[in-house]
Formats: C-alpha cells, structure tokens, sequence
C-alpha cells in the first residue's frame, strides 16, 4: 500500500522541514525580543520604528518576501549568505532570513500583549513598597509577562511550522517541495497527502498540547 | 504612570532619552542611507525602470488584473468559508459526543496543516479525477484549499464568539423557555456575529495573504505572478516588488483599520453585551493573522 514511498527521502524532507523551524523559531525570538523592547521603551523614535515595522512586515505576504530573498536580495543584490556556490544551502539560508525578518514582527506583538496584560497597579504597588526600577521588573512585571506570553508565543511557534513550506517557492527541498514532486509523478493523490498532513500533524499537535497545557497551567489568574 | 514598564521621566531620564533618540536616528539614517547607496551601486533608481508605473499600461495590463485575481480568490474563499466555518463551530459546541467529538477531529487537522498542502493536493485532484478547464483549475485549486484551511480557523473564532457572550444570555433564553436550537439561532448567533466581526475581518489579510502562495506555487495569475510577468516586459525586478509589495500593504493595512474601527465602534455599542473578540485575540489559536498557510499569524 505504501510502495509508492520508495525512491523518495520523506524523512529527509521533513528534517530539513524541522531544521527551518528550528533555526527561524530562534531567529525570530531574537530579533522579536529587541523588536518589543523598542516597542515598550520610553523613546517616542524606536517606539514609532517597532510600530512602523511590525506594521509593514505583517501586511506583505511572506511569499513574496521569500520570493523577494531569492530574485531580488541573492541574483540582484549579491547577497548569497555565505554560499554564492552551493544553491541548495542558499536557498535554506535566504528561507530562514525571511522567516525570521517576518515572524519577528508576530513574536515582537506576541511579547508586547502579554507585557500589557500586566496591570499598572502592580509595579505602582511594587515601587510603593520599596522596590527599585530593576527588581520591580525582575520580581513583579517580567514574571507575569512571561507566563502570559506562553500561549501567544506557541502559536507563533505553530504558524512557523507550517509557514516553512513557502519555502518550496523558492526550491528549498523540504516537505511541500517533495510533496508537489511526487503528487505529480505518482497515482496515489489522497494517499500521498495523507502522509503529508501526518506529518504537519506531528510536527504542529504536540507543540500546540504542551504549551497550552504549560501556559494555562502558568496564567496568572485575574 | 504611563506604563508599567517605566515611570514618568524626570529631567535625567528626559535628557537620556533625547540622547537615545538622537542615536537612534543617526543608526536608522546611516542604515537608509547605505540602502540607497547599494540601490544606486546596482543601478535600481534608474528612472526606466520605475517609469513604467507611471504609465497606465503597466496597471491595466498586469498589475490591476492580478490584484483583482488576488481580491477575487480571497472574497469568493471567505464568502464559502464563512457559513462551514459557523457550521463546525456551533457543532463544536454541541452537547451530543457524538457531533463534538468528530467535528473537533476535523478542525483541529485541517487548522494543523499549512494551507500549501491542500493547495496543491486540490490542484492535483482537480488535473487527475475532475472535469474542470485547465485555465480555470489554478483558481479552482486556490479556493478550495483556502476553503478547507479557513472555514477550520473561522470555525474557532465562531466558537471563541459564542462563548464570549455572557452565561446570563443563555440563561435567561432556558428562563423563558426557549429550547436549545432556538437559543443558537435566535439569542447567541445574533448576538455573536457583531462580537466576531472584527476577527472575521481580519482573516481576510490572512486569506489574501495566502492566494500569493497559490500563485507562486499552482500558477494562479494573482499579483504576484502578475509582477513576474510584469518584470520580464520591463526588466525592473527589485521596483516591481517594492510596488506589490505596497499594494499589498495598502490593502490590508486598510482592512486591518477597518477591523479595528469595527472593533471600538461595538464595543461601544448601545445594542451589544460589550462583549467583542480582539482581532488578535488569543483564544484563537491557530494562524490569527500569520498567513501564507500559517495562518495565524
């Protein structure tokens, strides 16, 4: 029943699948946690810029930045990552620049939403009692922030997952790539994306369990 | 306090900010002003190349067909999307095991699965096992695809909407004696729809958002593959993107406003509970405003 599988790296289209997300989730925090801290800060400039950005990112679809990456940044601008030569580790490396520039945008408001479920009252109870500005953040404001950010944050996490497989506009040979591949060279349609979904399936569920279970459990409950 | 984060400024922190701001701008200024200098180096601010966007030929032939493309496939996705969407959702919310529990199967697969797939899955079985015309199938496949992907997403914000009403609604609907299909129809669903409008609107950026991905990939003539054709006639890759691009800015930027003035004017509204599901609300798991098959976001 499964013959058809023979002669194709499901497994291996998969990895690569994985290894985007793993390195754009990365990617993306980073760049998403200096995105929200410009965000929150009290300079109007780098509030106006976070805002200006996330605004801009979010409203362009991330296939035509990741085609973008390709026809414009590597054959237009040069800009090859490191690997003018070998088209298959550009093509992965420009996949993940885009991922990243675009996923800081949701994980920069994914940050800012759970700082702003923090009420006022509490850091103005915090400096009432005593606390500097460094331990009213570090004890009171910052530990809340972070159990509500939880959540959000998962499903950023989600969507990247399955964002990975813009990647195959670009030839970057991951899950969809491969599923295009064989969806049209053998009989077995239905079949075929079965597997695929599974495979999201996995990838995506458990995330999504864990941390909801973890960001439920964590909530601070108003 | 104006934020929780920091206090009010005082004349240090006033002086320190004017200095932060102050570099800040000298960064951002020395980052535009090395992006136009690499611009100029590769020869994109040639006025050729950005001239034919001034001149009615290049909106009429390509770009202007492909936007309609695009707003057309996204319009047609959600106006198919919507009422399956309200049917899963309120069948999530059953009382019989039986309706829930399948249901929920369901939507939680196709919410799992990035929408490429089911793209290209109904392209493929759309060429091999239906009689649909070569040059509609790409447009066919779309559609489907951001049906099957959206009505999933939308059924969970009918589900976060229903359940934002207040207890008090239903209660008072058994109070009276309603039965429990005439609560659904007549007191929640009514109720519902002005506190998900603004979350059902914002879907939209998801979804036109997405029709990019079935042009790309299934050959859709939406605006992104009207840009590629577009480029070969004039050969002006890099201001042809910039100018897609804002056209995709523009257009969801102005139904993302539109959701959020929705948004404010019900919760002020005299007529509702007050109750009004944020755009980006995090009930909605999934892809909130994530979009090219990621959905939420």
């Amino acid at each position: 029943m499964f013959d058809f599988l023979q002669g194709y790296d499901v497994l291996g289209a998969f990895w690569t699948t994985v290894k985007l997300t793993v390195v754009s989730a990365l990617g993306s925090l980073v760049l998403g946690t200096l995105l929200a801290a410009m965000r929150v800060s009290p300079v109007p400039l780098m509030r106006g810029f976070g805002t200006a950005y996330v605004n801009i990112v979010r409203n362009i679809p991330l296939t035509v930045i990741i085609v973008f990456s390709s026809l414009g940044l590597a054959d237009i601008f040069g800009v090859t990552m490191g690997a003018s030569d070998n088209f298959d580790v550009q093509g992965f490396r420009l996949a993940v620049l885009s991922l990243v520039g675009y996923h800081a945008a949701f994980v920069c408001e994914a940050l800012r939403s759970g700082i702003n479920t923090v009420p006022v009252g509490q850091a103005e109870a915090a400096r009432a009692i005593g606390l500097s500005f460094s331990q009213t953040l570090r004890l009171v404001v910052l530990p809340q922030a972070f159990r509500s950010v939880i959540i959000p944050l998962a499903n950023v996490l989600i969507a990247l997952t399955k964002n990975t497989t813009v990647a195959a506009a670009i030839g970057v040979a991951e899950a969809a790539s491969l599923m295009k591949t064989m969806i049209e060279n053998e009989a077995q349609t239905v079949l075929i994306a079965a597997v695929f979904a599974f495979g999201f399936v996995v990838l995506t569920l458990p995330t999504g369990l864990v941390l909801g279970w973890l960001g439920k459990r964590l909530a601070v409950k108003r | 306090m104006t934020s929780v984060l920091y206090d009010a400024p005082g004349p240090r922190a006033k002086r320190r900010n004017v200095v932060l701001s102050v570099l800040f701008v000298v960064l951002l200024g020395l980052l535009l002003w090395w992006i136009w200098l690499v611009m100029d180096d590769k020869g994109q601010l040639k006025w050729d190349l950005w001239e034919p966007f001034t001149t009615a030929d290049a909106w009429n032939t390509y770009l202007l067909p492909g936007l309609w493309n695009t707003l057309k496939a996204a319009a047609l996705s959600m106006v198919i999307a919507l009422p399956l969407g309200a049917a899963l959702g309120i069948a999530r919310l059953s009382d019989h095991r039986w309706v829930r529990v399948p249901v929920g199967a369901v939507v939680e697969f196709f919410r799992s699965i990035p929408v490429l797939l089911l793209m290209l899955f109904a392209n493929e079985l759309y060429a091999k096992s239906a009689n649909v015309a070569s040059e509609d199938r790409p447009f066919y496949a779309v559609v489907t695809g951001l049906v099957l992907y959206n009505s999933a997403v939308l059924a969970e914000v009918v589900r976060a909407g229903i359940l934002a009403l207040p207890r008090g609604q239903t209660e008072a609907a058994y109070a009276i004696g309603l039965r429990k299909g005439q609560t659904m129809t007549s007191i929640l669903l009514p109720q519902s729809v002005t506190v998900m409008l603004p979350a059902i609107v914002s879907q939209l950026v998801v979804i036109v958002k997405d029709t990019a991905l079935g042009g790309v990939m299934i050959g859709y003539t939406e605006l992104l593959v009207a840009r590629s054709t577009l480029a070969a006639n004039y050969a002006n890759v890099v201001p042809s993107f910039i100018v897609v691009a804002v056209i995709f800015i523009v257009v969801n930027f102005a139904i993302t406003s539109f959701a959020s003035w929705l948004e404010g004017r019900l919760r002020r509204g005299k007529k509702s509970t007050g109750a009004v599901l944020s755009p980006n609300d995090a009930t909605i798991a999934g892809t909130t405003a994530t979009g090219a098959g990621g959905g939420a976001i």
